[in-house]
């Protein structure tokens, strides 16, 4: 067994990480912000898979290495697989997480895509959801960038509490 | 007992992301200074709602005084978050200065600091977060680095002064 911290720290630090680039530096500039949670998460996650993977050999094609993200990659970080994995055979993987571990503690609904977007304090509050989600979408990007597979990682919420990654592998 | 009794994670995960904050930080902020600034601040903020979790599931009675508090923190408290317990030394004659020495410190595991960053406190999320969940519980404190492992220091400590003790106020108030 591994060293722990308890859960509270990593979501305190996760919580003030994206609030200090969403509210303090990058106030106006959503897209700056989401590019920097981007960046931390795909430094995590391209560190934790080379020590996750040092003792293991290397992954013969695409599919494999998702599913070692799917299997035991998931597990270090959340105790439990993802429950979902689709592919449409062709690069594109969709992650599914039914009970994401990160989102349950927001009690927000995604609101769908509305024209006056800016005031409503609903569509505030999915922005702030989906500032949470570039950092996982990083790490994920992180994790398959360093076993060789340069991709783009989106989330969809659509139906929470589950959360789907789509990943879409570059060639 | 009390580690036992909070949900835990992965501790890699913890300070491999801390690990990446302070280097986006060093990045975006230039100077070492902002950022050590910065990362008081973060941990002020998580401080202050932490000592809430920290109060509910600890079930640590009322303090005497500062030292028993001091001593709540290091025992206690290290020991709920990080899952590392640390102690209290080099009390003044007065009761209200003294160190929390860390010598286990997990956001401190595989790190090691570039000649680029002197001056960085490094840790100094955790000065912050002291610094907030005092101040919930009416104590306005100054905490500082005596000694720093990643500047070559055999541990880190951490020295607490309490400035003024605020007297609870009420939020009742007599009818007029």
């Amino acid at each position: 067994m591994g060293r722990e911290v308890s859960e509270s720290c990593v979501d305190s630090l996760l919580t003030e990480m994206v609030s200090s680039y969403c509210n303090s530096f990058y106030a106006n500039k959503p897209d700056l912000a989401a590019r920097r949670i981007e960046a931390i998460g795909y430094q995590v996650g391209h560190q934790l898979s080379e020590r996750y993977t040092m003792d293991r050999p290397r992954f013969g094609d695409h599919l494999e290495a998702i599913k070692f993200i799917c299997k035991d990659f998931w597990s270090e970080l959340f105790k439990k697989q993802i429950d979902n994995l689709k592919t449409n055979h062709r690069g594109t993987f969709v992650l599914q997480d039914n009970r994401f571990r990160w989102l349950t503690r927001m009690s927000v609904e995604p609101t769908p895509e509305s024209p006056d977007a800016s005031d409503d304090p609903e569509s505030k509050a999915s922005q702030a959801t989906s500032m949470h989600l570039y950092f996982p979408c990083g790490i994920i990007r992180g994790a398959l960038s360093n076993l060789g597979i340069p991709c783009a990682v989106s989330a969809d919420i659509s139906n929470l509490p589950a959360c789907s990654f789509v990943v879409r592998i570059k060639v | 007992a009390i580690f036992a009794s909070v949900e835990r994670v992965n501790a890699e995960l913890f300070t491999l992301t801390y690990g990446a904050i302070v280097r986006q930080l060093l990045t975006d902020l230039e100077e070492v200074e902002e950022v050590n600034k910065q990362l008081d601040q973060m941990g002020y903020n998580i401080g202050i709602r932490m000592i809430d979790e920290f109060l509910a599931k600890s079930n640590v009675s009322r303090c005497v005084d500062f030292k028993e508090t001091a001593e709540v923190i290091a025992k206690v408290g290290f020991k709920m978050f990080l899952g590392v317990s640390a102690s209290v030394t080099n009390w003044d004659s007065e009761g209200t200065c003294c160190s929390i020495v860390l010598e286990d410190n997990p956001l401190v595991d595989f790190v090691e600091l570039p000649d680029t960053c002197q001056g960085l406190y490094y840790c100094n999320i955790l000065s912050g977060v002291i610094r907030g969940a005092l101040e919930m519980v009416s104590m306005k404190t100054e905490v500082t680095w005596l000694r720093d492992m990643l500047r070559g220091d055999d541990a880190n400590e951490l020295q607490v002064k309490l400035i003024k003790q605020v007297p609870e106020e009420y939020p009742y108030k007599d009818d007029e």
